[in-house]
């Protein structure tokens, strides 16, 4: 059995009537990147929060490296490193500033920090920044900065709320391989998000939640595999004849979802649907073949989609 | 990690940002006292002094000294006010901070840390502008300092108190238009309560900044009479200001903590 950072048993968080994270139960194991997965409001932060010992919890047990939160939140401090869903970096100082007084409040020694910059700066491929003002750098490159200063004190454990969220597809790219690169060192991490191909791509186990609730916990493809068929036809039709067109559709496949502007049908043979919806007289407008995802997941388990 | 171990990172990341600002509030520094004394205490105080006044002191002695406490205590409130907000809100560095070992009463102490070196330099400055312009003796003005920066402690550490309960900075203006400024005017800086209609006169010893300002008055020129002082002995001035200040930042992490770990 792999040692376990993170235990939660009947984790759950309350904000006067409002339950964000109710009863919940996982284990985070040394090495892997877990994610927590669902739309927003799905509780995922305020577990984060949790685990970072800035929100007491309100019932249940969580230890972090076996410490209590509650008792000894600073001694699990000095251990993790913190992404924030929002950069929160002091833009008036520079970038190296910037890490340097992160290191200060993990009470390194000045030495000690100047070292750890320069690998840093390489890390985040900010090494000719250095010196720049945050102010100046752009949405990507912050970002980078946020995981940098998360990691100055070598944390054993990095919490990351929604990395790329605000990102182009390009900046993305880049965080998921220092992130990889990361993961590939050896440190665990944790990762929020509500994007699915994110998950699939750094999450080695995930929990989907949903209205503070976990709703399946397993690894991404397993969990694809359990609550998906193999592969998805997305018929979309001409305007005004939706409606008549899923009437008829009815049946055609193992499982199917109708969406406002388009029918997912769930197959293990994609072919074999194709032809059952033409042997139907059904002709959309365009006809989309792909494997299923953990979006799909999602709509399965919960009945609606990750991102509205 | 000693107690002190947490507020003094945070006075170094203060001590960080203010070397890339620290222009604007040094010139502040030298001009507000300059401009000040020079207005009121020259220029009116020729006024007052030629006039049927019965100070026992020159107005612009009278006026120095009083504005040492007013200004210990703008720069105290202002301390406490902006930067708790754009800490809060604004920027959110203290949430940045406290996912570190820092925590929220680290903060609250750190900063208040900095303000004493902050408001010693504020208060250094103007008590030399002060004997420049021939207010006080030099040695008179530094024995206002450690009573100037016992007022502006107390302003720093309430004015956070009430900055970490609110929501956005029209408060914090209104703090400053119906709190900070009546005090700066009524307290006894410019005239001495005496002056007062006699209904006013028990809310001004009720008020900070009259313990301030006569604070500063009796550690810089023992041996005032009635005509500049009161008769309120030193310990109630002492006893007020300090408590202030313990009442201020007890209060101050208690709500910064549940602000921040909700």
């Amino acid at each position: 059995m792999t040692e376990s950072l993170v235990e939660a048993r009947g984790l759950t968080k309350k904000f006067d009537e409002f339950v964000a994270v109710d009863n919940i139960d996982f284990d985070i194991h040394k090495g892997e990147a877990f994610g927590f997965l669902g739309p927003n409001g799905a509780g995922k932060t305020s577990t984060m929060k949790m685990i970072t010992t800035v929100s007491p919890i309100t019932e249940g047990k969580l230890t972090v490296f076996g410490i209590d939160p509650t008792v000894n939140g600073r001694a699990i401090r000095q251990r993790i490193g913190v992404v924030p869903q929002e950069d929160n970096l002091d833009l008036e100082l520079t970038v190296a500033e910037n890490l340097y007084i992160y290191g200060r409040y993990h009470d390194m020694s000045r030495a000690e920090i100047r070292e750890r910059i320069t690998e840093l700066l390489e890390f985040a491929q900010l090494s000719d920044r250095g010196k720049a003002k945050v102010e100046a750098l752009s949405g990507g490159m912050k970002r980078r900065l946020t995981i940098a200063r998360a990691l100055i004190n070598d944390p054993e454990l990095v919490i990351l709320d929604e990395p790329t969220t605000g990102l182009d597809p390009q900046a993305r790219h880049v965080l998921w391989d220092r992130l990889y690169r990361l993961k590939q060192q050896g440190a665990t991490l944790i990762i929020t998000t509500h994007y699915m191909d994110e998950a699939e791509q750094l999450c080695d186990r995930l929990v989907v939640m949903d209205k503070g609730k976990i709703v399946a916990e397993d690894s991404p493809r397993k969990l694809i595999e359990t609550h998906a068929p193999r592969e998805v036809v997305e018929l979309r039709f001409e305007e005004g004849s939706h409606d008549a067109n899923v009437l008829k559709l009815d049946g055609v496949a193992q499982r199917s979802e109708v969406l406002a502007d388009r029918v997912l049908l769930y197959t293990d043979d994609a072919d074999d649907t194709q032809r059952a919806v033409e042997s139907r007289g059904v002709h959309p407008e365009q006809v989309l073949v792909r494997r299923s995802t953990l979006e799909d997941v999602f709509l399965r388990l919960t009945g609606r989609r990750l991102i509205d | 990690m000693t107690v002190l171990n947490g507020p003094i990172r945070v006075v170094e990341s203060e001590l960080l940002g203010y070397r890339r600002t620290w222009r604007g509030t040094a010139i502040s520094s030298f001009v507000n006292p300059l401009l000040y004394l020079t207005a009121m205490g020259l220029g009116l105080g020729s006024l007052v002094d030629s006039g049927s006044g019965d100070l026992a002191i020159p107005y612009l002695t009278f006026i120095a000294t009083g504005m040492m406490a007013a200004s210990a205590m703008q720069n105290g409130a202002a301390d406490g006010a902006f930067p708790v907000m754009a800490g809060i809100k604004w920027r959110k560095s203290f949430e940045g901070a406290i996912s570190t070992p820092i925590s929220p009463a680290d903060i609250v102490v750190g900063r208040f840390l900095w303000s004493i070196v902050r408001l010693t330099f504020v208060l250094v400055v103007f008590g030399a502008i002060a004997t420049i312009l021939g207010a006080m003796e030099f040695v008179q003005a530094m024995k206002a300092v450690p009573p100037g920066v016992l007022t502006g402690l107390a302003f720093t550490a309430a004015t956070t108190a009430f900055t970490v309960t609110r929501e956005d900075d029209t408060s914090l203006s209104t703090l400053f238009r119906f709190g900070i400024i009546p005090l700066f005017l009524f307290s006894g800086t410019f005239f001495p309560i005496s002056q007062l209609p006699d209904f006013l006169q028990p809310i001004a010893y009720v008020t900070p900044l009259f313990h301030g300002v006569e604070l500063v008055r009796k550690f810089a020129l023992p041996g005032l009479d009635e005509t500049v002082i009161t008769s309120v002995p030193t310990w109630i001035h002492i006893t007020y200001l300090v408590a202030m200040t313990a009442i201020g930042l007890v209060l101050a992490s208690r709500w910064l903590d549940r602000r921040l770990r909700k």
